[in-house]
């Protein structure tokens, strides 16, 4: 199978505008005779259900919460970015989408970043009009702050809030098509399989949570919008129920997998406190604002850090790029702290943190100035750390947070399986080998309010696909598959419990596929989850059964599917030969420790097909960058 | 540390719960209160027996899962602060913790410490909302709003739907989560319009939905991990009162 990306021809600014003119929308009176069923209801995933339900489609949108509020998007933090200008900075779409080109290290299709750059600001509107209550400047105005990568200030936020300020801003418009009947929403349904029929996504394979039924849907078009998989590492920012299982199923059935190995580590978050730790918890790379990161200069420091003076500090990402400084990208800051930790200059009890200081900026503007700005962050860090931030330093460390690869898409958002959709984090479209922060947001609802509602029509004006019969053979086949899975697990009665499981994969997915990689480790680690999985399938303790909430079921399927793609992120990350953004390649690094790539053999997208019990099969999109030449990123 | 728990266990909607006993050893004071829980599942599950349920997912307080009612009070003792982000470093060695489910009569359990909040979201599709559809709206700069009203509908806005504040009502009231929501939006001139629909129609929603009326205990306001105001409530009261009066506005 070719991949066809699919970008329209002609200028770049006018590609997107011409693809709508060339798109021919359902007819009013035939919008609902489509049956069109979603999968999330994040930022992406409630805001396409929103718009379809809107447009007269016949949505039903599925979530594993209790409600659609729950949703990971709500955990965002600092901002959402949007090329707007207001502060008459130089921003332009043309350097959002630069920015967010090179922050990707040129591994990114030029035509979809550009798009997201070209509908950012209309983001920024839509969630204003919903009633999200953005910060403003007392002239009653938007305000806006930095983020790193950028040398404008673009982005928009809610306190430490955005997140779930536009989720909510999502979940209302939802809640009003769920009110007016036009979309029905299923909650505490977990898609454990897709089903394909004639080569076309026709349906999903659901658990209810709640009782355990297993049940499936059918439509005329799939659409996933289901997250990231950063919870392979165990530990990440990422909300404990975050999960691979519906792209990793989908792509079992089918769906490509676009540069698993794209995962990014973020610089900012609180250091893991011992190994009951179940989660790590970000601290908004807003704070980079106004905070400075530095280590003592002296690795044997003994002093506390309100006594260690200015000139034996290290400001190391101040020396090391100094027009970024603080802001610099999240690869680049996360490796400038992980080489200070690995030369010993480290903080804190386990010498693995930095500080992160904003004594400065508390002197500058003041104490309520910066609980305006972070308090809710400051707060959170006191309460875990119980530290007053407001008098001494953070400590941080870098964690997974943000996976830019994903199910492969074309530029509709359209799977290489016909009729299957994929919007938000959970494709690989827009960010390349790095994302910049307060982007996610935006993609996650550019996907949802602008690009679906048109794109969709690309695979629908084809017309209506044949009715299903709920017996149908697939559909029988995928039940049993689900049901075979379940009972597997709960007849292996070992020892290990299934977060004990996931906590060993994430340890090796964190040591050798994590911030620094190599030839060597990336094969150890192969070969030490084919081990684990091994150990998963003969040593796993389930209990109960599945007629009831069973959370150990549950837990043990993600886990299950976790263990087959850590395997696929390390291959990738093997495979992939250069270093490129978040994929570090320790075999690839000019002098001073930076990536170094290879534009010759990897400007492409690998795009990975399932293949049964054999090595998976390796696909190349070349990227062709028509009005962007490569360049050696820097931000020196 | 250690601690002795009592934990509400209950199989599911229909069968009556009771209170279990289970003694918790190796707890550091740097856990978190659902960490600790988390000890105590993966010892229940390696003795074969189901471990206890309950809500949780970000464990940074913001996406609204948590549903624990600790020693009385729901989210525990630590104000301003959801029970995912209570550390046991405020508790002592060897205290008796008692754990239960939110309590509300339109909170039925689903199983444990798990209930069923789905009536806070069909409040919300009641009239929780702006009626704008995708791609309507204008520059967002055109809609100028002071500072002093865009921060207090952030104040507002910041209710992460937990119904702590019904679980802690003497009438079960859902006053505090209603106010919230319709005072961000009623604040705003983008909500203005529909002011006066909006509260008619999320009250009745609440009635329906079998929420007790609201007479000025304030626990909710004591138990809001996002610390919501009161005052929240008595401009909802004012914006429904003039609804009352303006029949068909």
């Amino acid at each position: 199978m070719s991949l066809e990306s699919k970008i329209p021809a002609g200028p770049l600014e006018q590609k997107w505008q011409k693809h709508k003119d060339n798109l021919k929308p359902v007819s009013p009176a035939n919008k609902r005779k489509f049956k069109i069923l979603i999968v999330g209801t994040g930022l992406a995933g409630g805001s396409a259900a929103a718009t379809l339900g809107e447009l007269g489609f016949d949505v039903e949108v599925f979530t594993y919460h209790d409600s659609a509020r729950r949703a990971h998007s709500v955990a965002a933090q600092g901002g959402i970015n949007a090329a707007k200008n207001y502060q008459n900075d130089g921003d332009s779409v043309w350097r959002l989408f630069i920015d967010t080109i090179k922050g990707g290290d040129y591994r990114s299709r030029e035509a979809n970043t550009y798009r997201l750059a070209e509908l950012s600001s209309n983001i920024i509107d839509q969630a204003t009009a919903q009633g999200v209550p953005f910060a403003r400047e007392y002239g009653g105005y938007l305000d806006n702050r930095s983020f790193g990568g950028a040398l404008v200030s673009r982005t928009f936020y809610a306190r430490g809030q955005t997140g779930q300020q536009l989720l909510l801003g999502v979940y209302s418009a939802l809640s009003r098509q769920v009110g007016a009947g036009s979309v029905k929403i299923h909650t505490h349904k977990d898609m454990l399989d897709l089903v394909v029929i004639d080569g076309t996504a026709r349906g999903i394979v659901v658990r209810d949570l709640v009782n355990g039924k297993i049940e499936t849907f059918i439509g005329d078009a799939v659409i996933l919008a289901t997250g990231g998989y950063a919870n392979v590492f165990f530990l990440s920012t990422n909300a404990l129920h975050s999960n691979a299982t519906a792209i990793w199923r989908a792509h079992k059935k089918g769906a490509y997998f676009a540069n698993p190995c794209f995962t990014q580590i973020h610089p900012t978050c609180i250091p893991a406190s011992g190994d009951h730790q179940s989660k790590l918890t970000l601290m908004s790379e807003s704070l980079r604002n106004d905070g400075r990161m530095w280590v003592p200069k002296n690795p044997d420091e003994k002093r506390p850090p309100e006594q260690i003076p200015n000139e034996d500090r290290d400001y190391f990402l101040e020396r090391m790029y100094p027009s970024y400084g603080n802001l610099s990208p999240r690869d680049i800051a996360s490796r400038a702290v992980k080489r200070m930790c690995d030369e010993g200059k480290g903080v804190g009890k386990s010498r693995q943190a930095v500080y992160l200081d904003f004594t400065d900026a508390l002197g500058r503007l003041g104490k309520t100035v910066i609980a305006d700005r972070y308090g809710n962050l400051f707060d959170m860090y006191d309460r875990i750390v119980d530290e007053n931030p407001y008098n001494g330093p953070m400590m941080i460390y870098p964690a997974p947070h943000y996976t830019m690869g994903g199910l492969w898409v074309d530029y509709n958002l359209m799977s290489n399986i016909p009729g299957l959709f994929v919007l938000g984090e959970a494709n690989f479209s827009d960010h390349g080998a790095n994302r910049l922060g307060a982007s996610a947001l935006m993609q996650g609802l550019a996907d949802g309010y602008f690009v679906i509602p048109y794109t969709i029509n690309s695979y629908l004006v084809k017309g209506k696909p044949a009715a299903i019969p709920l017996d149908h053979p697939e559909i029988k086949k995928a039940e049993n598959d689900v049901q075979n899975r379940i009972n597997k697990l709960l007849s292996i009665n070992g020892n290990e419990t299934p977060t004990g499981l996931h906590r060993k994969l994430g340890k090796i997915m964190w040591d050798n596929v994590g911030m620094g990689r190599n030839e060597q480790g990336l094969k150890n680690a192969i070969n030490q989850i084919q081990a684990i999985r091994d150990e998963f399938w003969h040593n796993l303790k389930v209990v109960g059964n599945d007629s009831y909430m069973n959370p150990v079921i549950e837990k043990a399927l993600r886990v299950a599917d976790f263990m087959e793609l850590g395997e696929l992120i390390a291959r990738d990350a093997l495979e992939r030969d250069e270093s490129c953004g978040a994929h570090f390649r320790e075999e690839h690094q000019t002098p001073e420790g930076e990536a170094l790539r290879d534009d010759e053999h990897f400007a492409h997208v690998a795009a990975w097909e399932y293949n049964q019990d054999k090595e998976p099969i390796r696909h190349k999109e070349e990227l062709n960058f028509e009005f962007v030449e490569f360049a050696t990123r820097s931000y020196k | 540390m250690k601690v002795k728990l009592h934990v509400w266990r209950q199989k599911d909607k229909s069968t009556p719960g009771h209170l279990v006993d289970y003694d918790v050893d190796g707890i550091e004071p740097d856990m978190s209160f659902l960490e600790m829980l988390d000890i105590l599942n993966e010892s229940l599950i390696l003795k074969g027996e189901d471990p206890v349920a309950f809500e949780y997912d970000c464990r940074e307080g913001i996406c609204g899962c948590c549903s624990l009612t600790v020693n009385g009070i729901p989210h525990g003792h630590q104000k301003g602060t959801t029970i995912c982000q209570l550390f046991m470093r405020k508790f002592s060695d060897g205290e008796d913790i008692t754990i239960e489910p939110f309590r509300a009569k339109s909170f039925p359990v689903i199983r444990d410490l798990i209930v069923d909040r789905s009536a806070f979201d069909r409040i919300i599709q009641a009239g929780g909302f702006i009626t704008v559809g995708t791609g309507m709206a204008q520059d967002a700069n055109s809609i100028l709003i002071p500072k002093k009203i865009a921060d207090l509908a952030m104040d507002a806005a910041q209710c992460i739907g937990c119904g702590a504040c019904v679980a802690a009502c003497p009438n079960s009231s859902a006053m505090l989560f209603l106010s919230a929501k319709s005072s961000q939006l009623n604040l705003l001139p983008q909500g203005k319009p529909e002011k006066l629909k909006r509260a008619r129609a999320m009250i009745a929603q609440m009635e329906k939905e079998g929420f007790g009326s609201c007479s000025n205990h304030y626990e909710c306001e004591a138990v809001c991990p996002k610390e919501i105001s009161v005052q929240f409530i008595a401009k909802f009261n004012r914006d429904y009162l003039a609804a009352s009066i303006k029949e068909g506005a």
